[in-house]
């Protein structure tokens, strides 16, 4: 196993710390925690490790039914009982009906992988706990075959929270922990620039101005993130909306803003309150 | 000075553990700090700290520990510096036994060791990390060889006998955190079966295929969920205030958790009388009474208040608090048409039960059952919801 370098990759910007907290975490063969605001680029983070590295990407998907052993693997029972019951296919054998899950899959691979473990905290609380061994031994046993799957390559495993539900101690000692703090305007121009790299440098200034001031009204519970951000950029665009307008008025408000209390608010805040 | 960091960032209340030390004691031999304060600074960070909430003391921690020391601060030697003399000045004598509880030569020996071998690997660009992914500084045995850190168990007990002290010192005001109050509350539960559409029965189908000889025998059944309905009424404001934040744990807990079949709040201040609120502001609410049509004996309810007040608030006609507002019946004839309506119903308080002898706790005590709120009294209360004690308030079990 080589040692890698991550540097980000041309769509994906990252700061000197998120950079290196990803080496670290490589390096110690931990688990990389990314915690941050929704749109914020914490399960891209995965995809750009990925490539960067050059090694390929499964990923988990956590819901709130998630049990740690779906990731393992699942003995499709049902199946095989049909087969018994139809006999169409050889039943003996009962390894065809195992079924591996993402973890599974990155621990049997033959080379090394980026494991991405998506929104962890959707699932039961009990979840990470029960991930711990094998994220610590990068190994398990499947009891229907007693086969032991040890990983060869230990894969790069990257954690993603919205913080929606505490995570036990025992298993945050064992991350490498980033935080993903919301960019400022000079990061975020930046990363506009990459989604959109011809966009006007007055429209620009201009839609982050509008942008901020949205995020910093004490009133607006769902704060708009950067993934809207760029999505409303789009839309302007394509609407071929002018500098003036965003300086009068919130076009195409409804790509920024979801819940309509959040709407109501800032049509009140606009008569009231200056805009920019 | 180094392992002074430690216990620099412990003084602070940042809970770091020796494993997550030892994860940056490892990250610093590999180099990783690149002898540099500020990639020592976010290094330190990502591996002992593990909540943004703790950033801001990790801060003050950081800044005030290295007020003064340059920037360019060489790390590595750093550490040479404290193995060869681990013993730190200004140290307690608690600390220093507990530091002495790691075999430091061989500590030592094994750093300087790691130290050279990151060498190796630069010159000959031999690969050396994550050689069959096992620490040499990692514990639990993962090693066959059993290289460890110290003594392992010397090491582990150390922190376990601070671990021990630490929770003794708790306990006069153990803090409950979301996570043990959501693994609390997640205990109530009452399954019941349900009428709908119906689902597969896996366990009854492969019975009777097997008593069918083979032929499948497909079973199918009422649904089995949970079926508690939980109301949670809050007092907020004046008395309350010191316990703000244990009730938003309690109440963000409750919010979270997904397993009600439904979950309702309300918020009261000090009483409740004809209006309930849905904000902590008493800005927005509605009838009691209303509330109350809806609900039946299929509800639970849990107050959640320290039950201290005036006594005519609770029992005189007009004895609300808030001066605006009459109320035509008394706190305690409201209290007692709830727990009519909602016969499982509780109430929690964030009192310390030796101080419950109010005479408005004690009147409150004969409706509702009154449980402490602390992980021993909630999961007591929930044993009473769920219906595994019985429900009784104070005055019918010892009248």
């Amino acid at each position: 196993m080589s040692f890698h370098l991550f540097t980000g990759t041309d769509t994906y910007l990252v700061t000197p710390e998120l950079r290196d907290a990803v080496n670290v975490a490589c390096a110690l063969e931990k688990p990389l925690l990314i915690r941050g605001e929704p749109g914020t680029g914490k399960t891209v983070l995965a995809e750009a490790i990925a490539e960067n590295l050059g090694m390929p990407l499964l990923t988990w998907n956590i819901k709130s039914t998630t049990k740690a052993q779906d990731g393992l693997y699942v003995y499709d029972t049902v199946q095989r009982l049909n087969d018994a019951r139809f006999g169409d296919r050889d039943i003996s054998d009962v390894r065809p009906y195992i079924k591996f899950g993402p973890l599974g899959q990155a621990l049997r691979a033959d080379a090394r992988v980026v494991l991405l473990i998506d929104e962890i905290d959707k699932a039961d609380m009990e979840f990470p706990n029960d991930l711990l061994h094998e994220l610590d031994r990068m190994s398990f046993s499947v009891v229907e075959t007693g086969e032991k799957v040890t990983a060869q390559h230990r894969p790069i495993v990257v954690i993603t929270s919205n913080n929606e539900k505490e995570l036990p101690d025992a298993f945050l000692r064992r991350c490498v922990f980033h935080y993903i703090a919301f960019p400022g305007k000079e990061t975020m121009t930046s990363i506009v620039r990459v989604h959109h790299p011809d966009v006007e440098e007055k429209l620009l200034q201009q839609v982050l101005l509008r942008f901020y001031w949205l995020r910093e009204l004490p009133e607006v519970r769902k704060r708009p993130s950067t993934s809207e951000l760029i999505d409303w950029i789009a839309a302007l665009r394509r609407g071929g909306v002018t500098v003036e307008a965003i300086e009068k008025e919130l076009p195409f408000m409804g790509v920024l803003l979801k819940r309509e209390n959040d709407i109501e608010t800032v049509l009140a805040n606009r008569r009231f309150g200056r805009v920019s | 000075m180094f392992i002074d960091f430690f216990y620099h960032l412990r003084e602070f209340g940042l809970k770091v553990s020796s494993t997550e030390w030892l994860s940056l004691v490892r990250a610093l031999a590999e180099g990783h700090a690149r002898a540099d304060l500020n990639t020592f600074y976010h290094l330190a960070r990502c591996l002992l700290i593990k909540r943004e909430a703790d950033f801001d003391a990790y801060d003050r921690a950081f800044a005030s520990f290295f007020a003064g020391i340059e920037s360019s601060l060489d790390i590595s030697q750093e550490l040479l510096d404290w193995l060869d003399n681990p013993i730190v000045p200004n140290i307690s004598e608690a600390d220093r036994a507990k530091m002495q509880a790691f075999d430091l030569d061989e500590l030592a020996a094994r750093f300087r060791d790691l130290l050279e071998r990151q060498k190796e690997r630069h010159d000959g660009g031999n690969r050396w990390i994550g050689t069959g992914g096992t620490s040499p500084f990692g514990h639990g045995g993962e090693h066959p060889s059993g290289i460890r850190v110290g003594g392992e168990g010397g090491g582990r007990s150390a922190v376990q006998v601070a671990g021990e002290r630490r929770f003794r010192n708790l306990r006069s005001d153990q803090i409950l955190d979301t996570r043990q109050i959501g693994i609390a509350l997640r205990r109530l539960k009452r399954l019941a079966k349900e009428t709908g559409p119906e689902e597969l029965q896996l366990d009854d189908t492969i019975d009777e295929s097997a008593r069918n000889g083979g032929e499948i025998e497909l079973v199918f059944g009422p649904p089995r969920r949970n079926n508690i309905k939980l109301l949670l009424l809050m007092d907020v404001g004046g008395s309350m205030d010191p316990y703000s934040q244990l009730c938003e744990r309690l109440f963000s807990a409750a919010h979270a958790a997904n397993h009600f079949k439904k979950f309702e709040h309300r918020f009261f201040h000090n009483c409740v009388y004809e209006r309930l609120y849905t904000d902590v502001y008493y800005w927005k609410g509605e009838p009691t009474a209303d509330l109350l049509k809806n609900l039946d004996h299929t509800w639970s309810a849990v107050f959640v208040g320290d039950a201290w007040m005036a006594p005519s608030e609770l029992t005189h006609l007009g004895g609300a608090i808030s001066f605006n507002y009459r109320n035509a019946d008394t706190g305690l004839a409201w209290l007692e048409r709830i727990r009519q309506r909602v016969p499982n119903s509780i109430w929690l308080n964030p009192e310390p039960r030796k101080q419950w002898q109010a005479p408005t706790i004690r009147l409150i005590r004969r409706v509702f059952p009154m449980y402490e709120l602390t992980i021993d009294g909630l999961t007591e209360a929930v044993d009473v919801l769920r219906g595994a004690r019985p429900n009784r308030p104070a005055a019918a079990a010892a009248p």
